[in-house]
């Protein structure tokens, strides 16, 4: 059978919903073709006096999966929200095949062409599964509140087809547990297959994935890993934040490394491993012999001190 | 929050299932209410389930705010009273039908609508509850001072919009039956999803695309126009209108309907408000005491079934869905 999904997907996406974006052509280029799909360009944010991005510079090419790593607080699911329009960057700028994105409204961002999921899982609790994938048409399903009221034939055949794009994407991502039921009524590994589902049924050219597999099993881990490898065959392209060093090396074509804000380091994977300032920044520095000196000599002070 | 059982349902919850989310509900409702005149139809009778039927297109405007988006609304009434005024005005001073007043309290209510709703959709739940109370008590001291609405003893006269009472009352039911049937149709569009979406996460709704603040102003403005219609219906009820029906307390009593039948659905919130407006009616035998007995009832409702009579169901039916063969 044919599948009609497949045809939806490999549309050209061109919303013309949002025209309130500054910069549309950049006076440098020649065509869009030209861009990156998504650049990020000297990223800056601070809250308050805290810099929580200090100068970030990375582009994401079309299907490309490209990992964002570093420890706890270096500042990756920030860049997100710079992306993803949830927090407005203090410098720098965000664009989205070389139009400027930087400070729009997330749901703006999204009508471009961009889908994310959470860090901390964020469905709609108490709407049924189908009702959480039903989000990520939103953008695309044309119906007027005349249709609505009066249930014309059009209003049918959109419920129709949306309805048939939450069961596909729910397919594509590999839920096994029940469409029907309220989503948090699922197990935690499913809650993050519905929201990936969610984020696909907004057809994005790019797919932000905050720590996918984050509390997932190992079998679970190994499923994710495979849709993540699926989800860039349709043409998607990844930007992924993970934990799991397995995962990332095996999945990403490049891997960009922040610590405390700042970019550390930007290659392929293999590359990027033998990096010593990335391994310090994981494992912490080679204590050498004149710090241990230095610590044995406080201690002993201190100890001193007190019987003074 | 208690995590309901996922597993496989017993038979009897099934069967309450299918016999809850039958669509002839409605219309058995419906059948009751144009039915009830044939039992009594003394002209106190008529006049209180008129009252009862306006009360209940009130709750069906408010749960669109409340049930469906989520956003709290103290101040309710003031749509109600902007929709009555405009009506009552209009047909009064320049002598029109009350139906050709209409297109007028349209425009007026989406303005109150937007007016209210623009700076105040920007704050976020108990704020924004605080700013609607405000709001209510604006539009009804308006209308006290105001020269133009008849001041504290407001407007008299004003026509009918149909014969006898009982023609009105029919009149009335059918009219808040095509509000009912249409709050719930726009509960299950686009629109009425993205109003959920709005109410269980805005961020993740946002994400998603969808432009919450011009979701929660169309919620803000749907919930204006089913409360300015009921407005002009209360009109037409009781040809005579007066800021001292637009109090706060009216406000609470819709969002007390809505809340007792269950937010968000749209045959609970229809038996909540029958509920509300009648229970004060069959205690009156209690004389001084009902309103005691009215408040201890729904306290006791309240406090045995917290999430409502009729409660909003996450579930859906599977009919209502493609076959997944389909699709694969």
């Amino acid at each position: 059978m044919k599948d009609p999904a497949n045809d939806l997907v490999n549309e050209t996406v061109n919303d013309p919903v949002n025209e309130t974006v500054n910069d549309p052509v950049n006076e440098t280029s020649g065509g869009p073709s030209d861009h990156p799909l998504l650049s990020i360009e000297d990223l800056r944010l601070s809250f308050g006096g805290v810099l929580a991005i200090d100068g970030l510079t990375f582009g994401v090419g079309e299907a490309e999966i490209v990992s964002l790593i570093g420890p706890n607080g270096a500042g990756k699911t920030s860049a997100f929200n710079c992306v993803t329009g949830f927090y407005r960057p203090t410098a720098g700028a965000v664009r989205l095949r070389g139009r400027d994105i930087t400070g729009l409204r997330p749901s703006a961002v999204a009508a471009l062409g961009v889908a994310r999921t959470f860090q901390n899982l964020r469905l709609f609790g108490e709407m049924s599964v189908l009702d959480n994938v039903r989000a990520g048409t939103h953008l695309w399903i044309r119906q007027s509140v005349f249709d609505a009221l009066l249930h014309t034939p059009r209003y049918r055949r959109g419920e129709r087809e949306i309805t048939e794009q939450a069961h596909h994407w729910l397919d594509f991502a590999g839920l096994r547990g029940d469409r029907y039921g309220p989503a948090r009524a699922l197990p935690y590994g499913e809650q993050r297959r519905v929201e990936i589902a969610r984020a696909l049924a907004r057809r994005p050219d790019l797919l932000l994935l905050d720590e996918p597999a984050a509390g997932l099993n190992h079998g679970e881990k190994a499923e994710m890993l495979d849709l993540i490898r699926r989800i860039r065959d349709l043409g998607i392209a990844i930007v992924l934040i993970e934990h799991d060093m397995g995962l990332v090396m095996d999945v990403s074509q490049r891997v960009v490394v922040l610590n405390f804000g700042r970019e550390i380091a930007d290659g392929p994977p293999e590359e990027v491993r033998r990096d010593p300032e990335v391994v310090e920044a994981y494992l912490g520095r080679d204590a050498d012999e004149a710090e241990i000196e230095q610590a044995r000599a406080s201690v002993a002070g201190g100890r001193d001190d007190g019987g003074a | 929050m208690t995590r309901r059982d996922a597993g496989p349902r017993s038979i009897a919850s099934r069967l309450v299932d299918s016999l809850t989310e039958n669509r002839w509900i409605g219309l058995a409702g419906l059948a009751i209410a144009l039915l009830a005149p044939f039992v009594n139809a003394t002209p106190y009778a008529i006049s209180v389930m008129t009252s009862a039927a306006i009360f209940v297109m009130l709750a069906a405007g408010l749960n669109i705010v409340v049930g469906y988006c989520g956003l709290l609304d103290l101040g309710y009434a003031a749509f109600f009273a902007v929709g009555a005024y405009t009506s009552g005005v209009l047909s009064t001073r320049f002598d029109l039908p009350l139906v050709a007043t209409l297109p007028a309290v349209l425009v007026a209510t989406v303005i109150a609508g937007v007016v209210i709703g623009a700076p105040t959709l920007r704050l976020r739940s108990d704020y924004l509850a605080i700013v609607t109370l405000g709001f209510g008590e604006i539009i009804r001291i308006t209308a006290t001072n105001l020269d133009v609405t008849g001041g504290p003893s407001g407007i008299y006269g004003i026509p009918g919009l149909a014969g006898d009472r009982i023609s009105f009352y029919y009149l009335t039911v059918l009219v808040v039956a095509v509000a009912v049937v249409g709050a719930a149709r726009l509960g299950r569009s686009r629109l009425g999803r993205a109003w959920r979406f709005v109410r269980e996460d805005e961020d993740a709704a946002e994400a998603m695309g969808v432009h919450t603040y011009k979701v929660k102003m169309a919620a803000y403005i749907a919930g204006a126009i089913w409360g300015g219609l009921a407005g002009v219906l209360f009109a037409a009820h009781l040809s005579a209108i007066a800021p001292s029906s637009f109090t706060f307390l009216q406000s609470a009593l819709v969002l007390m309907a809505v809340v007792l039948g269950g937010m968000g659905s749209i045959r609970g919130v229809v038996i909540g408000a029958v509920i509300i407006s009648l229970l004060p009616e069959l205690l009156r035998d209690l004389a001084d005491y009902r309103f005691v007995a009215f408040g201890v009832l729904l306290i006791i409702v309240m406090l045995v079934r917290p999430q409502g009579l009729w409660p909003a169901r996450a579930r859906e039916a599977a009919r209502s869905t493609a076959p997944r063969e389909a699709v694969r």
